[in-house]
């Protein structure tokens, strides 16, 4: 296989705030082909926002990446090792912040975020908004970005877009609001597009058409997307391959049919269940036990070795990797020691059967609502 | 069965398992547009005399709304934002007066309550709400918000209020240790398990659930809905549940209302509406949610355009302005390709999807090279002529007028019944598609 667009390497961020470290995001890997679609799905406080937007160094203090790489098309994003003296530093290789600026972000990697409004200009007109994006990126004259922007608006699907040039961003529903920002990513046709939660503000039918809408650009550019969703129904849609995130970690990463098929993570497989289907009645839901622990004080172990109903002694012990499980090419791994890959003392290991039945009070003793 | 749900079961109230517990007939409920003391007068240069007009905006959020929800059943009620759902949800619980139609509660017309009856009949009904960040007050214990509706209603004393209040935790899941705490220190989920039991503390028929789980994730989801099974089944509850998520919807309820700007389109027994959607538009939310299986074959986005306005619903029936399925006006005799590619042309041209303005092109591209025959055939070449002069509102206005104005979508409100598929209760569809 060629090399990849986007590589991310053992990425690590951390918040420092006054009540210690929050390990947001701790150490994923994952890659981006051309013209692919990967999905990074996970629960609230999973991660996938922390982890996207260090991909455009976005991260803002008290915030800061403290390890790993970020690869773009052969050019080093970011690259942070740890110094001798235990704090860690950009080596040489990192981009410098003026030229992410000025050649990567808008330009090579777009970004879209999930509330439409907070990324629009209440005051200008939207179309004033996308025609001065496209002037200062494209070298365009007023004039020829302005005949740009009217035609980017009507390529995503607002109706009458000379009319609706001279609207203010109020004026739009939500869904043409996400539409404007879809036009904007793809206004300077960057090779990336980061899709942070797009569509969970927006209705069924205003989600449904938006995700047309970005398989047939996707056709018709051959853009590549990160989609960041919590919306299994979403991954199985438009997803090449998934990375499943949590808490800062991913725990699995396959391709859609594997994951789905083949599922080699608890945590994903209880995901899987406890969603409830549209297209079949199910009878009883079976949760996931309890609620997410808070980063800033993970289990030991195996992250999810509290909620997993197939957690054994061994899994207080080891945090797996994500190691490679299966034999498919593009490669299915998972964060479980009960794989064979893993070698490691799973099936000897007495089950921690008697916490994964307890249920909610497993849950209330641990977590955010200790004393 | 406890013994309040046993006695429920006898009808000790008068109403037994399966008969209406409430009926809502006709319900509308306007707001005017614009609220402030001058508002309602409008300058109209153009009139003859005083150049002054009198006459509200009304906002028609719901219109002509009636159904009925049977005891110990839960009614999903489920349509995208901005539909009224909520609005018809307040105005069930008379939080806000209905513009016109009645809301019988137990037989008894609510409308006809007030004060002390009225405050009575409220112990009986409550409410949940979608937010569980902001329906609880954060300087409230969680023992005391779970007892203040029992004494607001004088219920119990103050002691037996506290154990009421601490069974009821455990009831939903919560450990009755946390009496002591305060809102911030839940999760999520755990707040809308309190406010579960807020709304439970006073021992009430009918709960409204407004979008009660939209906030959380999936997996906490799963684990309130199922709670909220298990209490309905223990104390004999209503539920009227509010969703814009129709798997949600099909897990918790046993009958489907879908709203659609202001209006019902479709009512049936879930397995019905499920799996023999009646209305286009039931069939167009069903088609559009990402169904969690990568081998499903996807049918998506079959749904143009935004939602009309509510100031100015379109005439007739209301979904027709985006429906599929539009019928084409008697009077043309047209064939179904040619009325599909007629309809296209219409609403591109309305929409202004395409730039071309020479008449060739436009036919090659909507009517294969040929308009069709006859006085069809006349409007479309007109229109084609007003986009050649680059009159695209007159093309639009001549298109509309002739075609979607003249359709029986647009000329009568629909309202028919058809024979259910599965089960035997009514299935009552809002579509022309359906009348004999």
């Amino acid at each position: 296989m060629s090399d990849p667009l986007l590589r991310v390497d053992d990425l690590q961020v951390q918040f420092f705030t006054e009540d210690g470290v929050v390990r947001a995001v701790d150490g994923i890997s994952f890659d981006v082909h051309e013209g692919e679609l990967v999905g990074l799905v996970g629960e609230s406080g999973a991660g996938k926002s922390v982890a996207v937007s260090a991909i455009m160094r976005l991260i803002e203090s008290p915030g800061k990446i403290v390890g790993g790489r970020i690869e773009f098309d052969g050019e080093t994003l970011v690259e942070v090792e740890t110094g001798p003296d235990g704090d860690p530093y950009r080596t040489e290789a990192t981009m410098p912040d003026g030229e992410l600026r000025e050649r990567i972000r808008g330009r090579e990697i777009a970004i879209i975020f999930q509330d439409p409004m907070e990324s629009l200009n209440p005051v200008f007109t939207v179309g004033g908004q996308l025609r001065e994006f496209i002037e200062l990126n494209r070298d365009f004259s007023e004039r020829e970005a302005r005949e740009e922007a009217v035609s980017m608006l009507r390529e995503v699907g607002i109706p009458e877009p000379e009319a609706r040039y001279g609207d203010y961003p109020h004026q739009f529903s939500g869904g043409m609001r996400q539409r404007v920002l879809i036009a904007m990513a793809l206004a300077c046709e960057p090779s990336l597009i980061i899709a942070d939660e797009p569509t969970t503000a927006l209705d069924v039918t205003v989600e449904a058409q938006i995700l047309d809408l970005v398989e047939d650009l996707q056709d018709r550019y051959g853009t590549s997307f990160v989609w960041v969703t919590h919306d299994m129904g979403v991954v199985a849609e438009i997803c090449d391959r998934v990375n499943v995130m949590y808490l800062g970690e991913i725990v699995e990463q396959a391709p859609v049919d594997d994951l789905f098929y083949e599922t080699k993570h608890p945590y994903t497989a209880a995901l899987l269940d406890s969603v409830p289907r549209p297209d079949q009645t199910v009878e009883e839901l079976n949760p996931i036990k309890g609620v997410m622990p808070e980063a800033i004080d993970p289990p030991s172990g195996c992250r999810f070795h509290t909620r997993c109903p197939e957690a054994r002694e061994a899994c207080t012990t080891t945090n797996p990797d994500c190691r490679e499980v299966g034999f498919g090419d593009p490669p299915h791994r998972a964060a479980c020691i009960k794989h064979d890959a893993f070698d490691a003392a799973y099936s000897g290991s007495p089950p921690l059967d008697a916490a994964a039945q307890q249920g909610f009070d497993v849950s209330l003793s641990g977590g955010e609502t200790d004393d | 069965m406890t013994e309040r749900a046993a006695a429920a079961a006898e009808g000790v109230d008068g109403v037994g398992f399966g008969d209406p517990l409430v009926e809502i007939q006709n319900v509308s409920k306007y707001f005017a547009n614009d609220e402030g003391m001058l508002s309602w007068l409008s300058v109209n240069r153009d009139a003859d005399g005083l150049p002054v007009e009198t006459g509200r905006e009304w906002v028609k959020a719901v219109e002509d709304v009636s159904f009925t929800i049977r005891k110990g059943e839960t009614l999903g009620l489920v349509g995208e934002s901005g539909c009224g759902k909520s609005t018809l949800a307040r105005t069930i619980l008379r939080l806000l007066e209905p513009t016109e139609g009645s809301i019988y509660f137990k037989g008894r017309d609510l409308a006809d309550l007030s004060g002390e009856k009225l405050r009575n009949t409220r112990k009986d009904v409550q409410m949940i709400f979608q937010d569980p960040q902001s329906s609880l007050d954060p300087r409230m214990k969680v023992g005391k918000i779970v007892e203040e509706p029992m004494q607001a209603h004088g219920m119990l004393d103050a002691e037996g209020r506290a154990a009421r209040a601490q069974e009821l935790l455990e009831k939903v899941g919560l450990d009755p240790q946390h009496y002591n705490r305060y809102p911030h220190a839940f999760s999520g989920g755990q707040r809308q398990r309190i406010n579960l039991a807020r709304a439970l503390s006073v021992n009430p028929d009918f709960v409204v659930c407004d979008e009660p789980v939209s906030a959380l994730d999936v997996s906490i989801q799963a684990q309130v809905l199922n709670t909220m099974r298990d209490l309905q089944e223990e104390f004999g509850l209503t539920y009227l549940f509010i969703a814009h998520d129709l798997s949600v919807i099909r897990h918790i309820s046993d009958r489907v209302a879908v709203m659609y700007l202001g209006q019902l389109v479709e009512l049936a027994d879930k397995r019905e509406l499920f799996e023999n959607p009646s209305h286009p538009y039931t069939q167009a939310l069903l088609d559009s949610i990402p169904v969690p299986d990568p081998r499903a074959d996807g049918r998506r986005g079959v749904l143009e355009g935004d939602v009309p306005s509510p100031i100015q619903p379109p005439s007739g029936c209301r979904f027709r302005t985006r429906c599929p399925k539009l019928i084409a006006p008697a009077e043309y005799d047209l064939s179904d390709e040619t009325w599909d590619r007629v309809r296209a042309f219409m609403r591109h041209v309305k929409r202004r999807d395409f730039t071309e303005t020479d008449p060739d092109a436009i036919r090659r591209r909507y009517f294969d090279g040929r308009v069709p025959d006859g006085a069809a055939g006349d409007v479309v070449s007109a229109a084609i002529d007003d986009i050649a002069a680059d009159d695209w509102e007159d093309a639009a206005e001549r298109l509309q007028s002739a075609f979607a104005e003249q359709s029986v979508c647009a000329r009568e409100e629909p309202d028919y019944e058809v024979d259910p598929e599965y089960g035997t209760d009514r299935h009552t569809v809002a579509c022309h598609l359906h009348r004999e």
